[in-house]
């Protein structure tokens, strides 16, 4: 029985923190802006979408890891498929909860962006290295 | 993290001289996990007078944690001597899940604080958070572990990843945000404020 309900409290507090988690890292990247070029790549003109999280990733994938980012971009990829879980669940019948999943997944995307933006200047760096070596 | 790279050390030379599946490998194990557990027990105290140096509580909170500690380890004697034979072993498993438990509830109780006091140092709210996925994802493993006992072989590989989250996030925190960096923590709730 003790061990139901540590599992249980367990579990919701898990989700609580991991949730806190990802929004303070998506919040770190939020007040950065976009470079133009970016924007042309990723499709993303004014305000993101969750339709866009894909694409970002797909093109994420394509440049060449930093490990700075590479955990976090995990981190913020499992709390993209928790929302897109919870808007295909719960968010059904409950309409506030599919707008704020919403907003989070268009966060997430704009997450993704800057992190795109962050791989190309170190792909670029590194370019830069092997040049002048 | 010094201590755990001197514990992993330590376990390794056990387990080189004396094999896995001695009696000398699991006590050194047990034992230092809960040396470990008492040590991220404290930091998340100085956590906590980090939060509350305004007030200067920090000879309360150091009190009170001594006291949270001793209650544990009482607690986790009295379910022990209930058991049967083979106290000493049993004792430091049952003090490292108890204190994982409390750590968790005390994380949470902080991370609470953190929201009510509107704390902003991005650091420390990623040190909190972090440090609460870490004690939530031990604490249900050790409850899944109890419950179901034949998915021990399974949780048992998941032990490495659990351990590798809280210095690859500390490392991040620290590494990434510098001291001053400033973030609204209302904006981070779950259920908005």
């Amino acid at each position: 029985m003790i061990a139901a309900i540590i599992l249980v409290c367990s579990i919701v507090f898990l989700l609580q923190f991991f949730v806190s988690y990802c929004r303070s890292l998506i919040a770190a990247s939020s007040k950065q802006a976009l470079s133009p070029e970016v924007r042309d790549v990723t499709g993303i003109a004014q305000s993101a979408t969750g339709e866009d999280f894909a694409r970002v990733m797909q093109l994420l994938r394509l440049c060449p890891e930093s490990p700075e980012d590479r955990s976090r971009v995990q981190a913020v990829g499992a709390y993209f498929r928790l929302l897109s879980f919870v808007r295909s669940t719960a968010a059904r019948i409950m309409p506030a909860l599919r707008a704020w999943t919403e907003t989070e997944r268009s966060q997430c995307a704009y997450f993704a962006a800057v992190a795109l933006e962050r791989r190309i200047a170190f792909s670029r760096d590194m370019l830069a290295q092997q040049m002048d070596a | 993290m010094l201590a755990c790279i001197f514990v992993s050390v330590g376990r390794f030379r056990v387990l080189f001289t004396h094999g896995f599946g001695s009696q000398e490998y699991a006590f050194f194990y047990y034992y230092s996990d809960v040396f470990l557990t008492i040590g991220l027990y404290f930091t998340l105290t100085s956590l906590y007078a980090h939060v509350f140096e305004e007030m200067a509580a920090e000879k309360s909170i150091r009190f009170g944690s001594i006291l949270l500690l001793l209650g544990t380890a009482l607690f986790s004697f009295a379910i022990v001597m209930q058991s049967g034979p083979r106290i000493a072993g049993r004792f430091f498993v049952e003090v490292s899940q108890n204190l994982n438990f409390v750590g968790l509830i005390l994380t949470y109780v902080l991370w609470a604080a953190i929201l009510k006091l509107r704390e902003t140092r991005t650091r420390l709210i990623q040190l909190v958070l972090s440090l609460g996925i870490f004690f939530s994802l031990l604490a249900a493993s050790f409850a899944l572990r109890n419950l179901y006992p034949a998915l021990h072989s399974v949780l048992q590989s998941l032990y490495p990843v659990t351990g590798c989250i809280l210095p690859m996030t500390w490392a991040y925190a620290f590494w990434r945000f510098p001291e001053d960096a400033r973030l609204v923590p209302a904006r981070l709730a779950v259920v908005p404020r």
